[in-house]
């Protein structure tokens, strides 16, 4: 793969935002045939780098060459993609009024002319169907109606169909963090396919076990540069941890008792379509995980929990931490300070107005704690990088004073460092007496819950106290046995 | 929020600024205190409807209030007629005026949540009802204000009207309620992301009604006060607040998206727009001219106003 010419090449490229320096002359190749890792902390600029890229950014300094003809003047989107760079973001870029057929006519114009639906509709179904094999989506859903989950698949498989121009390198910037498990491993076997097949792909991915089982080479950036490149099977976690530049990952989980027992519990609830009797209890200190297959209706329990829906009986005030932050975090408008204290105005009520100084203090202590990277809170909320802006959702709950904190997937685009801290917070939180629901996809997140519930289809398939939970009980219960 | 985006009440401003300016070059200055004071007090009423539009359109897409003609007329006519001029019974009819108010913003309401009415359609086929209602009581009669509240309203301190004072004083206390009230936020957050905001804790619904409220609440009370001001409520007293309550909020730079608005651009585009008619007016251009220019200068600062942030 050494013999060929770079198909992309990225020479000492900078890029200032404002105060901030995201990338500080980066230069790295691509070879066709390969496929790069690349690692690194929020904000570490993964997700600038992969922007300059694809032609969304342009580079301050620094030249972008592909296939050996050097682009950087005029280079934008529509050209890179003509160039044949696909990208598929983190923050999810398909229009959601449209139906999954005409957002894949919109990367693709070669589409066009009558019956130009029926081609749309072949290509991403056939896509879809290539990539994810039982996906479960139709090519006239409307996007909107759509899971985070499925939204995901659709834009990757929109990334990797072909019309009239190559795919030749396709970028992923967290593309399994919205997935469950099933999808993401076929996700990264279509990229070996696709990479065997002589295409290139990058692979952001703050999960360290997916990139080093899946890339030829990793990319470790720190601080806006790269910090270590070499051959995949030169890392194994730790090393990559260690290049990342954060504490090595500590395995010791908390052995806390169990807390339950003869005390009442503060949140009880059953799924609608529940058959038998079971319910989910959590306990005040209790960490209570939800588990299963992405979609199987734990978003909907949180969201009907979070509002004392009917079939709930919830003791004390719920915060929620969002895990799709487009559709349901995040106020754009505003800065990372309002966004952070707009769960716990009312502690800052004067007796006729806000005070804005206990607010801006509050924040700034929040981002402190959490590690949120900004110069300052006063700074616009979408200045920071995704899994920063999370952060800051995390700050928007922790910091109120709700007993319950229910958490809708919430480590989408965080880092391995931050999801550490966060795991010791929540720990921490909890042994103050805080009860905390945890949504997760990811199966290493289980191990810091007292009790899991397993979700199917909408219900609770398995009930799991810590002591018996194993990961191949949660996968077990996560499929129907006759499937 | 100051500081930090190039202020957008600003062209709102510099508008009403250079309009005055013109219609002074044009007539050598003669005229133009008058003009000012006129501004002010024509200003204050547009602002008083303008503020409650303003809430309303900050909840975000959709949200909008056409009912306040009709509601301004009902509130005016009744009032100026159970108060029949008599000094005494001022206090009745500023109540019963912002009662009328708040009558008209429970049943806009009523039809936007529990008949789920998209609000431009339900403020608009109310204020039929709340028109009908207005022409069916007063029958075209003209009532005479009572005295104290005809010359409230054209009383001057100073050479600056009584009544600017008042709604500059209201301005004031609004823009702290937007800014600095849990209420303000919760307002600004739903005209952002409705469902982040639930999911905020933010109750939404109970904040949407509170707007609709306070938004008909204060046509009522422009109504009472114009009708005072203009000798008695005249069925079509409320026509032209249609427009120009929606022009003087995004002229004054609150993003019609939702979620993004200020004060002092009301009182901006309030003045703007009435120096720019007289402007016109001075220059003696017809009517059909003056419509027409009215609208492009309209668009022009819009346009203006919204710099950049308008892009997407």
């Amino acid at each position: 793969m050494t013999a060929t010419a770079p198909i992309v090449r990225l020479d000492g490229v900078e890029k200032r935002f404002g105060a901030v320096r995201a990338l500080s002359g980066v230069s790295l190749d691509l070879a066709a045939g390969e496929c790069l890792g690349l690692v690194g902390h929020n904000g570490a600029g993964k997700s600038t780098l992969m922007n300059v890229l694809s032609g969304v950014l342009t580079p301050d300094a620094g030249r972008v060459s592909i296939a050996g003809q050097d682009v950087t003047g005029g280079y934008s989107t529509a050209n890179a993609q003509a160039h044949g760079v696909r990208c598929v973001f983190q923050e999810l870029s398909l229009c959601p009024n449209l139906t999954v057929a005409e957002n894949a006519r919109i990367s693709h114009p070669a589409i066009r002319g009558f019956g130009w639906r029926g081609q749309a509709r072949r290509l991403i179904g056939n896509k879809l169907g290539e990539v994810f094999p039982g996906h479960g989506i139709s090519p006239n859903d409307l996007v909107g109606d759509l899971s985070i989950a499925r939204r995901q698949m659709v834009e990757i498989a929109r990334a990797f169909a072909v019309t009239d121009r190559p795919a030749r390198v396709v970028i992923l910037d967290e593309p399994t963090s919205s997935l469950d498990s099933v999808a993401a491993g076929l996700l990264l076997k279509h990229v070996r396919r696709f990479v065997e097949g002589g295409g290139t792909c990058v692979l952001i991915s703050h999960l360290l076990g997916e990139i080093l089982d899946t890339s030829d080479r990793i990319a470790v950036m720190r601080d806006g540069g790269v910090v270590a490149l070499d051959a995949a099977r030169a890392f194994d976690r730790r090393s990559l941890v260690a290049a990342m530049g954060s504490v090595t990952e500590a395995h010791g989980q908390a052995d806390a008792a169990p807390k339950r027992g003869t005390a009442q519990p503060v949140v009880r609830a059953r799924p609608l379509k529940q058959p038998d009797e079971r319910e989910l209890t959590a306990h005040a200190g209790e960490v209570v995980g939800l588990a299963g297959l992405s979609g199987q209706g734990q978003t909907e329990l949180l969201v009907r929990i979070f509002d004392r829906a009917p079939g709930t009986d919830v003791a004390g005030p719920v915060a929620l931490v969002a895990g799709d932050r487009q559709s349901d975090g995040v106020f754009p408008l505003w800065s990372i300070a309002e966004n952070i204290a707009v769960g716990s105005l009312r502690r800052f009520k004067g007796k006729w107005l806000l005070d804005e100084a206990g607010i801006t203090h509050f924040a700034e202590d929040w981002r402190r704690k959490i590690g949120i990277r900004t110069p300052d809170v006063g700074n616009p909320i979408l200045s920071l990088s995704g899994g920063n802006q999370q952060k800051a959702l995390f700050a928007r709950a922790l910091g109120s004073d709700a007993r319950i904190v229910v958490m809708d997937d919430p480590m989408r685009g965080v880092d391995v460092g931050t999801k550490q801290e966060v795991y010791g917070m929540i720990r921490e939180q909890a042994a103050k007496g805080r009860c905390f629901l945890w949504y997760t996809t990811e199966t290493d997140e289980l191990r810091n819950c007292d009790h899991v519930y397993v979700f199917r289809e909408g219900i609770i398939a398995a009930d799991l106290p810590r002591a018996e939970m194993t990961e191949e009980k949660v996968i077990h219960a996560s499929f129907r046995e006759d499937a | 929020m100051s500081g930090r985006l190039r202020q957008p009440w600003l062209w709102a401003w510099v508008g009403a600024a250079a309009v005055w300016l013109a219609t002074a070059a044009f007539t050598g200055g003669t005229g133009s205190a008058q003009v000012l004071s006129a501004a002010l007090t024509f200003g204050a009423f547009y602002v008083i409807v303008a503020l409650g539009q303003m809430f309303v359109i900050t909840l975000g897409p959709g949200n909008v209030d056409l009912s306040i003609p009709a509601c301004m007329t009902l509130a005016g006519t009744v009032s100026m007629k159970v108060m029949g001029g008599a000094a005494a019974m001022l206090p009745v009819g500023l109540v019963l005026a912002l009662l009328i108010g708040l009558g008209v913003g429970t049943v806009n309401f009523a039809l936007i949540r529990l008949l789920r009415i998209p609000p431009i359609i339900a403020t608009l086929s109310s204020s039929f009802i709340f028109q009908s209602a207005a022409i069916w009581y007063n029958r075209g009669l003209r009532v005479k204000p009572p005295e104290p509240l005809a010359d409230f309203t054209t009383a001057r301190i100073a050479g600056v009207p009584v009544i600017a004072l008042a709604v500059a004083a209201l301005a004031v206390a609004m823009h702290l309620l937007l800014t600095r009230t849990l209420y303000g936020r919760a307002v600004l957050a739903i005209g952002q992301n409705q469902r982040a905001a639930h999911l905020a804790g933010i109750r939404v619904e109970r904040t949407r009604a509170l707007t609709y409220l306070m938004c008909a609440t204060l046509a009522g009370l422009c109504g009472f006060l114009l009708a005072g001001f203009s000798g008695g409520a005249a069925l079509n007293m409320g026509e032209e607040y249609l427009l120009s309550s929606i022009a003087v909020v995004v002229i004054g730079g609150t993003s019609v998206a939702g979620g993004y608005s200020n004060v002092p651009g009301l009182w901006g585009a309030a003045l703007f727009l009435f120096l720019l008619v007289t402007m016109l007016n001075t220059f003696g251009a017809g009517a059909g001219v003056r419509l027409v220019l009215t609208g492009l200068i309209i668009i022009g600062v819009i346009v203006a106003a919204s710099g950049g942030r308008r892009r997407i």
